[in-house]
C-alpha cells in the first residue's frame, strides 16, 4: 500500500517545509527556554563545585551565603579550622554590583577571597584559563571570561582600582553573572566603604554622643570611631573536609560547638535551587506551557486547513472504499512529518542561537529527546480535530445533485 | 430473470417523518445487464442523485429489493455487513468531474482501489496499467492529473471505476465538462468497456448530445422511473 501522506508532502513540499520551518522556530525557542533553565540549574551548581566547599557555615537561621544575607566575624574560620574533620577553612564574601571599567560596567558578582599561594583554598577560583592567582593583599583581581576584561585591564570597585591578574571560565553566580575575585580584606572595605561625607557625618555623631564622648574617658572616642570605620565581617567561611570525613557529622559538631548555621552540598542545592531559581522555573514553565498551547494550536490550525482543502478527496476516497483508518492515519502521519520537521528545524535553531544569548543556557539530549516526543504527541493530538473533521465527511459528498 | 448486472425493484426512499416527509423514490425499478450502457434522465428533484446514492450504497435506502451480480445486497435492509467493501469492490464510480487524487499519479490513482482491497503493489499496477493501455492513456502514466487535460482526466477516471472489475459503473454526468467530440469518446469507451468487462453502466446525464446514444432510457420524474428505449444512434 502506497503512503498517502507521504505522497501528499511530496507533492506539496513547499507548504509543508515552510511550514514545518515556521512551526521550526517555535520549537527552538521552547528548546532555548528549557535550556535556559538548566543554565540556571547549572550556573547553581557550578558556584558550588567552583567554591570548592563541602560546607558552607553561615549566621544562624539565615540561608546565606547566597539565597540570604549572612554576617559572621572574620575570626570564626580559626576555631572551625580546628575542629575534627576539618582540612580548611576560609572566609569569603560575596557582593553583587556594577563593576567599572573606563566608561563601561559590568553587573558581577564580586568574591572575596584570602590571597597566598596555597592552591585550592575554599573559594578561590577552581581553574585559570591564563595568568594568574591573587597573590598580593590588595588590589588585584582575577576575573571570569564572560566579564569581558583582558589580563592587565584596570577595573574599578567602588573607589579603587584592580589589576586584573587572572582569567577564568564559568565562575558565575547563580544568576549568571560572571565572579570577579579580589582579596578579602578589599571585598570587605567594599562591602562597608561609605562615602567622606557619610564617614564625617557619623564621626560628628558620634562625638555628639555623651555615651561616647565622656569626660575622664580618654580614647573611647577613638576607639568607637576605628571599630565604625572597620568591617571584621564576612558572609560565610567555606570549609573544606578531610577524606573520609562525614559532611553531617562535621557540620553537626560545628552547629552545636560554633552556634552557627551550617550547611551540606545537597542543601545546599536545595537553596539554590529549590529556593533561589525556583520563581524563575515556574516562570520558564508557565513560558513552556504557553509554548506547547500555541505550537498544539498552530499545528492544529494547519492540519486543519490542510484536511479542509482536501475535502473533495476524502469524500471520493470513502466513497471508492478507503477505510477511515486510512485516512486517519494519513492526516496523523502528515502532522507527526510536520512536527519533524519542525523539530529538526528548532533544534538546529536553539543549537545555534544558544551561545548567542547572554546567560549561560545548556542543551541537555535528555530535553531534546523529551522535547522530540512531546512535540510527536503535541501533533498527534493536534491532528485529532482535523481527524474527526475528515471522518464526518459524507462519501455522498463526492456524487452531486 | 437474469439477475446478473444490476435489477432493483420497488425501490422507496423517503427523507425525514411524519407531515415534512418526503418521498424521493416512489417505488423505483430498473435493471441493466452486464454489457450495457443505459441512460438515466430527468429535471432536476426530480431524484436522480438519490437513486445514485441508493445504488451506490451510500445512502440506504427506505424499502425495495437491490440485486448486484446475481447477489441480494438489499432487501428491506443492506444483506451486506460491509458496505465500504461493497462499493470498493463491487461498484465503479465515475463522477462529472474526474476527482483524481492530485497527490498522485496516474498510474497510483487508478492502483489505488486494489491496492485497498489488498493486492500488492505490483499487481495493482500491472492491473492499473493493463486499463490505461485499454483506454489510450498510458503514456501518461507517470503524469500528475494536474498535467492531463481534461478528456484524459477523464478516460483515467473511468480506468480507476473499471480497475476493480465492478459487475456495476455509476456515472453521474461524465461527459458534462466535456466539449462533443470529447463526450462521444468518453461514451464509446463507455460503452466499450461495458462490453469488454461485462459490466452494467448506468449514465446519469442532462448532456442531450449523448442521449441518443443510449439503446434504453430511463426517465425519473417525482421519484418514478419510466422505462423507453434509445435511439442507440452510432457514434460520430
Amino acid at each position: 500500500m502506497i503512503s498517502l501522506a507521504g505522497r501528499d508532502i511530496l507533492h506539496a513540499w513547499g507548504k509543508f517545509v515552510f511550514t514545518g520551518f515556521g512551526l521550526g522556530l517555535l520549537i527552538g525557542v521552547t528548546l532555548v527556554m528549557a535550556g535556559v533553565y538548566r543554565g540556571m540549574v547549572d550556573d547553581g551548581k557550578v558556584l558550588l563545585d567552583n567554591s570548592g566547599a563541602d560546607l558552607w557555615a553561615v549566621q544562624k537561621g539565615t540561608l546565606g551565603p547566597y539565597a540570604e544575607s549572612s554576617s559572621l566575624n572574620d575570626d570564626l574560620y580559626r576555631p572551625i579550622l580546628a575542629m575534627p574533620g576539618v582540612a580548611a577553612a576560609a572566609n569569603v564574601t560575596y557582593l553583587t554590583m556594577q563593576v567599572r571599567k573606563g566608561e563601561q560596567d559590568v553587573r558581577a558578582m564580586v568574591v572575596g577571597i584570602v590571597p597566598g599561594d596555597a592552591w585550592g583554598t575554599p573559594g578561590w577560583p577552581s581553574h585559570l584559563v591564563s595568568g594568574r592567582q591573587i597573590t598580593r593583599g590588595h588590589y588585584e583581581a582575577v576575573a571570569d571570561l564572560a566579564a569581558g576584561f583582558r589580563l592587565g585591564d584596570r577595573i574599578r570597585i567602588r573607589r579603587n582600582l584592580y589589576t586584573v591578574v587572572g582569567l577564568t571560565r564559568r565562575m558565575v553566580s547563580s544568576n549568571g553573572d560572571p565572579m570577579v575575585f579580589i582579596p578579602l580584606k578589599d571585598a570587605q572595605e567594599v562591602q562597608f566603604l561609605k562615602d567622606n561625607d557619610a564617614i564625617w557625618q557619623n564621626r560628628r555623631r558620634t562625638e555628639a554622643d555623651p555615651a561616647f564622648n565622656r569626660p575622664g574617658v580618654p580614647g573611647l572616642l577613638d576607639a568607637v570611631i576605628a571599630s565604625q570605620s572597620t568591617n571584621n565581617y564576612v558572609n560565610a567561611v567555606l570549609v573544606r573536609l578531610k577524606q573520609g570525613a562525614a559532611a553531617d557529622e562535621v557540620a553537626a559538631s560545628i552547629r552545636r560547638w560554633k552556634r552557627l548555621t551550617v550547611y551540606t552540598r545537597p542543601q545546599m542545592e536545595e537553596i539554590l535551587i529549590g529556593k533561589l531559581i525556583a520563581t524563575s522555573a515556574k516562570q520558564i514553565g508557565m513560558f513552556l506551557v504557553i509554548l506547547a498551547v500555541v505550537s498544539a494550536a498552530i499545528v492544529a490550525f494547519i492540519i486543519y486547513t490542510l484536511t479542509m482543502d482536501k475535502i473533495r478527496e476524502i469524500a471520493v476516497l470513502k466513497l471508492i472504499g478507503t477505510r477511515n483508518r486510512t485516512i486517519a492515519a494519513m492526516i496523523l502521519q502528515q502532522a507527526l512529518a510536520l512536527g519533524v520537521i519542525g523539530f529538526v528545524v528548532g533544534k538546529i535553531t536553539a543549537t545555534f542561537a544558544a551561545p548567542l544569548f547572554p546567560k549561560y543556557v545548556l542543551l541537555m539530549p535528555q530535553d531534546s529527546m523529551a522535547g522530540f516526543f512531546a512535540v510527536l504527541a503535541i501533533c498527534a493530538l493536534a491532528s485529532v480535530i482535523a481527524i474527526r473533521l475528515a471522518l464526518k465527511v459524507d462519501p455522498a459528498e463526492a456524487i452531486g445533485g | 430473470m437474469n439477475d446478473k448486472g444490476i435489477r432493483i425493484e420497488g425501490m422507496r426512499k423517503r427523507y425525514g417523518s411524519g407531515d415534512t416527509a418526503v418521498d424521493a423514490l416512489k417505488g423505483v425499478d430498473m435493471h441493466v445487464a452486464p454489457g450495457e450502457v443505459v441512460g438515466l434522465i430527468g429535471p432536476s428533484g426530480s431524484g436522480k442523485s438519490t437513486l445514485l446514492k441508493c445504488l451506490g450504497a451510500v445512502i440506504d435506502p427506505t424499502a425495495g429489493r437491490m440485486t448486484l451480480g446475481g447477489e441480494v445486497i438489499y432487501d428491506e435492509g443492506w444483506k451486506v455487513s460491509d458496505l465500504r467493501a461493497l462499493r470498493r469492490d463491487k461498484i465503479g464510480f465515475v463522477f462529472q468531474a474526474p476527482y483524481l487524487i492530485p497527490f498522485l499519479d496516474v498510474t497510483d490513482n487508478v492502483a489505488l482501489l486494489p491496492m485497498l482491497a489488498g493486492a500488492s503493489n505490483d499487481e495493482a499496477r500491472a492491473r492499473a496499467l493493463e486499463l490505461l493501455t485499454a483506454l489510450d492513456v498510458q503514456h501518461r502514466a507517470g503524469a500528475m492529473p494536474s498535467q492531463l487535460s481534461g478528456g484524459e482526466q477523464q478516460r483515467v477516471a473511468i480506468a480507476r471505476g473499471l480497475v476493480n472489475r465492478p459487475p456495476v459503473i455509476l456515472a453521474d454526468e461524465p461527459t458534462a465538462p466535456l466539449d462533443s467530440q470529447r463526450a462521444m469518446a468518453v461514451v464509446r469507451i463507455l460503452n466499450d468497456m461495458a462490453q469488454k468487462f461485462e459490466t452494467a453502466i448506468i449514465v446519469v446525464t442532462h448532456d442531450e448530445k449523448i442521449i441518443p446514444t443510449f439503446k434504453r432510457i430511463y426517465h425519473i420524474r417525482d421519484g418514478v422511473t419510466h422505462e423507453e428505449a434509445g435511439e442507440g444512434r452510432e457514434f460520430a
